[in-house]
């Protein structure tokens, strides 16, 4: 039997202040009320918080939108100016980071991102570092919603992938239950009263999630039948007609990790930093080549890609789907693209 | 960087299976600091660098099979992939020919001996050249795609016995544009090379083919028996070339090339380099045109 905690509303400020104790805590917060928008930030003592779902992805705990690999200084020999050294750090700056309250879609992100991180022909330390101090507590969904499709892709409201402590809002407060040592330790070492009494009450309101949420299609065809449409051009055509090349779908989704490595300064006067930062593969950038070359020109070819990659290839090469359902590049398009409707499409109609 | 756990043993949790090769050990984005020997105008935009690993116990022990790639940086400008083009006998520096094309490429032209460069190798696959023992090999190089055909030719020279007749098509724009023009008289004298040079059209002086190299090689009539075809250029040529050998009657598991695609982080995760489940920078860059053939078309 796992541990099972439980906490007061009011007892959560304290319960955060024991989770900052040894690490930073990203919590939901929200930003500017007008704008209703919700993100992860470090969160510290007296700082609101918020347990709705955020409007961005908790990715950037382990895959920050901007991170330096690595330091470079050269210095002239004044002696003899022909005559260059060069100094290189690598130190990862990983810190033990707790992630508060993100949702099943978000704690699932972690393990479609470890995959090729960590399981691929090379492991990348910089993640590695970062994901082995890392501890999630996700917050049980309490109903679906118009755009999420967890459900669709071997998640749920209450799906237990990748988090460590899996906590349900029950009435008065929130039951905590540890999915791995880590997050027994954690809920162990936190003071908080025992909570088996109320796990019924955690049990009931996740079984009532699950109620709210519309019948999942079939997609276990989906990798074979989105591969076939690969050269199928009318159909990328039409499914994505008016993308606009955005990118916002790449930037609010929790599986979505390509990056870009830069240099800036030269490591002279300006101290030198080779960058990585978050991609976009709805960039005509993204694989242009020096020579002018580039195999996705088209907005279809690269959203081509974009979907392919989530339901056909990384499935191919990794066993599961890297789309989680969170919904946010459906709720997030300015032009309303669905990628469910380009996957049902896709499955759905002859090629 | 610590070199060279030889075969890290790859693929983990992969699906599919990433064939053994030398690969970097420690950091993969932490390049080797490396000092620049020598630079050498190919042509007007092409360059050669030799680069020796400051670190002489890992120039010692650098291994890398032909066909394998590096990343290049020049710190504040980038980093860019290149093959190594010498071959893996050569312990004194690695070789590198670059073609002016972006930034990065602009920032090594600038470069001159005694210059601090980066360098993550050994990345990605290599030529198949066990499988090729005992067979005639025939090279077709166009520009610039001549420098990875230069290591794997060269190592099969240096292992002349186990092969049948190894042929070289070299083909450039003009006799100007033609990389490694002070190896050309060598290779032409090398009884073990049977080498053939074209240009696209004619040029004063010019003692050898003329006529672009699908054109040159049906001339050429290769016999595809017990022959593997290696081919590497720009994408035009390849696209001819491809058809070209395939009316000669080469079989797709026989013909090999090598290929190009924007990259950054080299070891499969960046994400730009796929060719649907496939990454160039850790399943290629060499591909069988049977293996390319069971990917989506999207070179």
């Amino acid at each position: 039997m796992s541990i099972i905690r439980f906490v007061n509303t009011d007892g959560l400020p304290a319960f955060l202040a024991y989770l900052s104790k040894d690490a930073r805590v990203l919590a939901p917060v929200e930003k500017p009320a007008d704008k209703k928008s919700v993100v992860f930030e470090e969160w510290t003592q007296g700082k609101p918080f918020t347990l709705e779902k955020a409007t961005v992805p908790a990715k950037e705990a382990v895959l920050p939108q901007c991170e330096t690999l690595l330091t470079y200084k050269r210095d002239k020999d004044p002696e003899d100016p022909s005559r260059v050294s060069l100094k290189l750090d690598d130190t990862p700056q990983a810190v033990p980071t707790v992630v508060f309250a993100c949702r099943p879609c978000d704690a699932r992100g972690y393990v479609t991102l470890d995959r090729p991180y960590l399981q691929g022909p090379m492991v990348d330390p910089y993640y590695k570092a970062r994901r082995e101090q890392l501890t999630v507590l996700t917050l049980t969904c309490p109903r679906g919603c118009s755009t999420c499709f967890c459900h669709w892709v071997g998640g749920g409201p209450s799906s237990p992938e990748g988090s460590d402590v899996l906590m349900t809002e029950v009435e008065g407060g929130i039951v905590l239950q540890g999915l791995t040592p880590r997050g027994d330790a954690l809920l162990e070492g936190s003071g908080l009263e025992d909570g088996a009494a109320r796990f019924p009450d955690a049990e009931a309101a996740r079984k009532a999630a699950w109620a709210t949420l519309n019948k999942a299609p079939d997609l276990k065809e989906a990798p074979a039948k989105v591969a076939a449409r690969f050269t199928d051009a009318d159909f990328w055509e039409k499914e994505t007609d008016r993308c606009l090349s955005c990118g916002a779908c790449t930037y609010f989704c929790p599986t979505c990790y390509c990056f870009n490595i830069t240099d800036e300064g030269d490591g002279y006067q300006k101290p030198g930093r080779r960058l990585r930062t978050w991609d976009n593969c709805m960039s005509p950038l993204f694989t242009r080549e020096a020579s002018g070359h580039n195999p996705r020109t088209a907005r279809a070819l690269r959203m081509r890609n974009r979907v392919s990659h989530k339901f056909a290839t990384y499935p191919e090469n990794w066993g599961a789907f890297s789309c989680n359902g969170c919904g946010r590049c459906i709720s997030n398009c300015p032009v309303c693209l669905d990628i469910r409707a380009i996957v049902l499409d896709a499955v759905k109609t002859e090629s | 960087m610590v070199l060279h756990s030889q075969n890290a043993s790859a693929t983990g949790g992969m699906l599919r299976e990433i064939s053994p090769r030398p690969l970097p050990g420690g950091n993969p984005y932490q390049p080797m600091p490396a000092t620049v020997l020598e630079v050498i105008q190919e042509t007007g935009n092409i360059k050669t660098l030799r680069v020796v690993l400051d670190d002489a116990e890992a120039m010692k022990n650098f291994r890398y099979e032909p066909g394998q790639v590096g990343q290049l940086s020049v710190f504040g400008a980038g980093e860019s992939t290149f093959v190594i083009n010498s071959p893996p006998s050569c312990k004194d520096y690695l070789q590198f020919s670059v073609m002016q094309a972006g930034e990065v490429t602009a920032a090594i032209h600038r470069l001159n001996p005694g210059d601090k460069v980066g360098v993550r190798a050994p990345l990605g696959n290599y030529f198949p050249y066990e499988q090729w023992k005992g067979k005639n090999v025939f090279f077709v190089g166009g520009g610039i795609g001549m420098a990875p055909i230069r290591t794997i030719m060269l190592h099969l020279l240096e292992n002349k016995k186990d092969y049948g007749k190894i042929s070289l098509l070299y083909g450039a724009r003009s006799p100007r544009d033609m990389a490694y023009s002070y190896e050309l008289q060598g290779w032409l004298d090398n009884p073990d090379l049977d080498c053939t040079l074209c240009i696209d059209n004619p040029f004063e002086g010019w003692q050898h083919k003329v006529g672009l190299i699908p054109n040159v090689l049906t001339e050429l009539q290769p016999s595809p028996d017990n022959t593997v075809a290696v081919l590497c250029g720009p994408p035009i040529m390849i696209k001819f070339t491809l058809q070209a050998l395939e009316k000669l009657g080469f079989a797709p598991e026989n013909i090999v090339t090598t290929l190009e695609k924007r990259m950054k982080c080299g070891i499969g995760i960046c994400g730009r380099c796929n060719i649907g489940s496939h990454y160039v920078c850790v399943d290629g860059p060499v591909f069988t045109l049977a293996q390319l053939q069971e990917l989506p078309p999207e070179l």
